[in-house]
């Protein structure tokens, strides 16, 4: 391939988000409301206040990642009995009952993976607040990362939502969402959020 | 004017567009991202399976789901039961999330598409394209099948021990729509779309 060695800001070029066209920076205010001239997308030369944003969303979505592990997930009522579970009490139900393939898909998926994402979002935030030169290339890796894998930790979500479909047989059993659900939907909301406004292009501005 | 070039939308460096063969993928030289691939007749192929994406959504809303039997108690839902059920909870939120990511946002995207590459076909450009095309592709994080897919795995383990649980028509339905829409959505290139756009 053919590198010309040029960033697009450098060469007062903005890049569409969307259809991708590079157009030419007008204007004395650079990039304040321009639209793309093919698919009249706005355009900016950076994801706009990409570092506030991300701080503010992945901050939310570390309170929220509290209650939603303390609060129960699923409450079942059975024979007049109810029983709150939260998502480690489930985790730890599938490991005692041998279901090892499960506990692992729930832990990875609910437990594992928001925090990941906030470390490594929080990771990243700091690099380029810092203007570390170290790895950018393991570093856009890295944010990839945390883009692919969010949707994911909605399973236990679906799982809560499936539960409540089915299991409503009268007095035999009944199994309802905790408040914890609304927290944990509210976990895997904002840290996609968190990841789609982060703009790995502030990563590699250092390199030039 | 500057249609040759594409700067990458992760690191920011310029490169020259090149023709690619059917099926190649052109990657960033500095972070290897991903800038733009060549599909085999894009167009058609998205087209078919975008269709046939939009058979199975029907099938997969309207016939039962899934059954639990205990006992002698029989339950059946379809795919929406959940949704309702955390709406009667007065979990409105969560209910309206889990309808948006498992029901309409996968409707809307196929109707988009439809809208999009239907007066394609026939060689016309349909009112909005630019915008209904943005749209639907801004939605694609948030269509999430294949994560509820998992989910109904799991809860089938999950309730396998106290009942016994019955996929329907609709769960198998819901299944292979999975597969086609990935597939309408990997022989997508969005270019044929973007450069009928620069020329009308």
């Amino acid at each position: 391939m053919n590198d010309t060695s040029m960033t697009a800001a450098g060469a007062s070029l903005l890049s569409c988000h969307s259809c991708n066209l590079l157009s030419k920076m007008s204007g004395s205010h650079g990039h304040a409301h321009a639209l793309c001239p093919r698919c009249g997308a706005p355009l900016h030369q950076r994801k706009s206040n990409s570092l506030t944003r991300t701080w503010a969303l992945i901050i939310a979505a570390a309170i929220f990642y509290i209650p939603a592990n303390v609060l129960p997930i699923t409450v079942v009522t059975s024979l007049g009995k109810t029983q709150p579970d939260t998502i480690m009490s489930g985790v730890i139900y599938f490991v005692q009952t041998g279901m090892w393939p499960i506990a692992l898909v729930i832990f990875i998926a609910s437990v594992f993976v928001p925090l990941v994402k906030l470390f490594l979002l929080t990771f990243l935030l700091i690099s380029v607040q810092r203007k570390w030169k170290w790895r950018p290339k393991d570093r856009t890796r890295l944010y990839r990362i945390t883009e692919v894998v969010g949707r994911w930790s909605m399973v236990d979500i679906f799982v809560v939502t499936i539960l409540v479909a089915l299991v409503k047989l009268g007095g035999l059993a009944t199994i309802d969402a905790g408040p914890a659900a609304n927290y944990f939907a509210a976990v895997v909301v904002t840290t996609m959020f968190a990841a789609m406004s982060f703009d790995p292009r502030l990563i590699w501005d250092v390199m030039e | 004017m500057t249609k040759s070039l594409i700067a990458c939308h992760e690191c920011d460096l310029i490169h020259r567009v090149q023709p690619l063969p059917d099926g190649g993928a052109a990657r960033c030289v500095r972070c290897d991202a991903l800038l733009y691939y060549q599909k085999k007749d894009s167009l058609d192929r998205t087209l078919s399976l975008t269709i046939a994406g939009l058979v199975l959504f029907i099938v997969a809303n309207t016939f039962p789901f899934l059954a639990m039997k205990s006992g002698g108690l029989v339950r059946e839902t379809t795919l929406i039961t959940g949704v309702k059920g955390l709406y009667l909870q007065e979990m409105e939120a969560l209910a309206l999330l889990v309808f948006l990511t498992t029901i309409l946002v996968p409707l809307v995207q196929i109707a988009g598409m439809l809208y999009v590459l239907v007066p394609l076909k026939v060689s016309r450009v349909p009112r909005n394209l630019a915008l209904v095309f943005r749209f639907i592709r801004s939605l694609q994080p948030w269509a999430m099948m294949e994560v509820f897919m998992i989910g109904i795995l799991v809860s089938m383990v999950k309730l396998g021990k106290m009942a016994k649980i019955v996929p329907g028509l609709a769960l198998f339905s819901f299944v292979v729509m999975i597969f086609v829409l990935a597939g309408s959505a990997a022989s997508l290139d969005p270019r044929i779309v973007w450069d009928r756009l620069g020329e009308s």
